[in-house]
């Protein structure tokens, strides 16, 4: 499930910012608890608080105190914001590099990526 | 519970299995303790369960382990080897004497256990298969909760469904009741991710006490243009290099530092992170001491 290439806590608090960005997990939506998470995942708990005490430090999750932890109302809007701001650095740029190594023309990618743009994806 | 080794040695003969060793287990934390067969995890183990007289200090809790009844009450190592048991001794008789010595012992836990791994109550210990008599020493191991649990290498002779389950029983009954505990092993991966602090021994001395999630992050694979690699690695400590034709590949350890990062880009290098087995492999390997 998680690799030990990467702290474990990162690779946790990545992967429920993908839930959040997804739609998977909704604004003001229970998150599993730390406990639950650890048992789940086969991860010490520890690590688990970890990353739950990160998202709640970069306010993608808010605590209840005695309930549990909730996605803000504001975190998908934040992390596409974020998303926003490294897309082209870290997906298009090693993309072209991609097409440039391979032989493929820019334009012919610029074409394939206005056909998604014609078909309303 | 706070376990404290000081200038810890083990002789045996011209041996020295442990070599002046010290640190500190503080919190409620699963440590693992990582070594390679003969490092001294065993040894080292056996001192913190005040079965040996110590060269150097042990204390719990600020208080000398060996000979100390009340220190290794709350202490409980089962090794890889159930030798609690006689052969001969049903695992009925087992449990009840594990539970004579200590106060913290959970019969009901213990039962719930034995039906998790398949071990038949009234069964001979030596009558059990390998799996479930390494199985014996884990439920021992988690029923007697003790405040310091250690782990020698129990769950090896399991096969992998059991060691999961044994995985999961040990995360379950950790969150319920927190305690210390340190399992030692040999197989890494499969471990990792429970850990939350590791220990690495090598030779009978402790080569470093660090945060797993830290270690993760403590190690870079750089490949690229030979004399670039080079560049890049001068100064780092090298755990490990490789050539293939003009291009090497380095493992370093420890923190790289935004300039080198930035060199690193402009060289074009690629950097990867290096996972905990292979850092474990890498600073225990007996070629790079003569390196």
């Amino acid at each position: 499930m998680f690799d030990d290439r990467s702290p474990i806590y990162r690779q946790i608090a990545d992967r429920i910012k993908a839930d959040v960005l997804s739609g998977a997990l909704k604004a003001d939506e229970q998150v599993m608890s730390t406990n639950q998470y650890a048992a789940h995942h086969r991860i010490n708990p520890a690590t688990a608080a970890k990353a739950f005490q990160q998202l709640v430090d970069e306010q993608v999750l808010y605590k209840k105190r005695g309930i549990g932890m909730f996605v803000s109302a504001q975190a998908r809007d934040m992390l596409r914001a974020q998303g926003r701001e490294t897309f082209f650095g870290e997906v298009v740029d090693p993309m072209v590099a991609q097409a440039r190594a391979i032989g493929i023309p820019l334009a012919d990618v610029v074409r394939h990526i206005e056909q998604h743009e014609n078909r309303g994806v | 519970m706070r376990v404290e080794v000081r200038g810890l040695t083990v002789r045996y003969g011209d041996v020295t299995a442990v070599d002046d060793v010290s640190f500190t287990l503080e919190g409620n934390k699963i440590h693992g303790l990582l070594g390679r067969n003969g490092s001294g995890k065993t040894s080292l183990m056996s001192a913190l369960a005040g079965y040996r007289q110590p060269a150097g200090e042990v204390t719990v809790d600020g208080l000398p382990v060996f000979e100390n009844a009340a220190a290794t009450r709350n202490i409980c190592l089962v090794r890889h080897t159930p030798d609690a048991a006689d052969k001969g001794d049903k695992v009925s008789h087992v449990l009840a004497y594990a539970a004579a010595w200590r106060e913290s012992w959970d019969d009901g836990y213990a039962r719930e256990l034995l039906d998790l791994f398949k071990i038949p109550f009234k069964t001979k210990a030596g009558e059990l298969s390998l799996g479930q008599r390494s199985a014996l020493g884990v439920v021992i191991g988690l029923a007697s909760r003790a405040p310091l649990t250690m782990l020698d290498e129990s769950h090896l002779g399991m096969d992998t469904p059991t060691r999961y389950a044994f995985y999961d029983a040990l995360l379950a009954d950790f969150m319920a009741h927190p305690r210390t505990i340190v399992i030692s092993t040999h197989l890494i991966e499969e471990l990792a991710s429970l850990l939350e602090e590791v220990l690495i021994i090598d030779a009978g001395r402790l080569v470093l006490q660090e945060e797993a999630d830290v270690l993760r992050s403590s190690g870079t694979e750089v490949t690229g243009h030979a004399p670039d690699v080079d560049e890049f690695t001068a100064g780092l400590t090298v755990l490990s290099e490789k050539s293939l034709g003009r291009t090497k590949s380095a493992m370093v350890y420890g923190p790289v530092g935004q300039e080198r990062l930035v060199r690193a880009r402009q060289l074009g290098l690629e950097l990867g992170p290096v996972a905990l087995q292979d850092l474990f492999v890498h600073l225990t390997d007996p070629v790079r001491g003569a390196a």
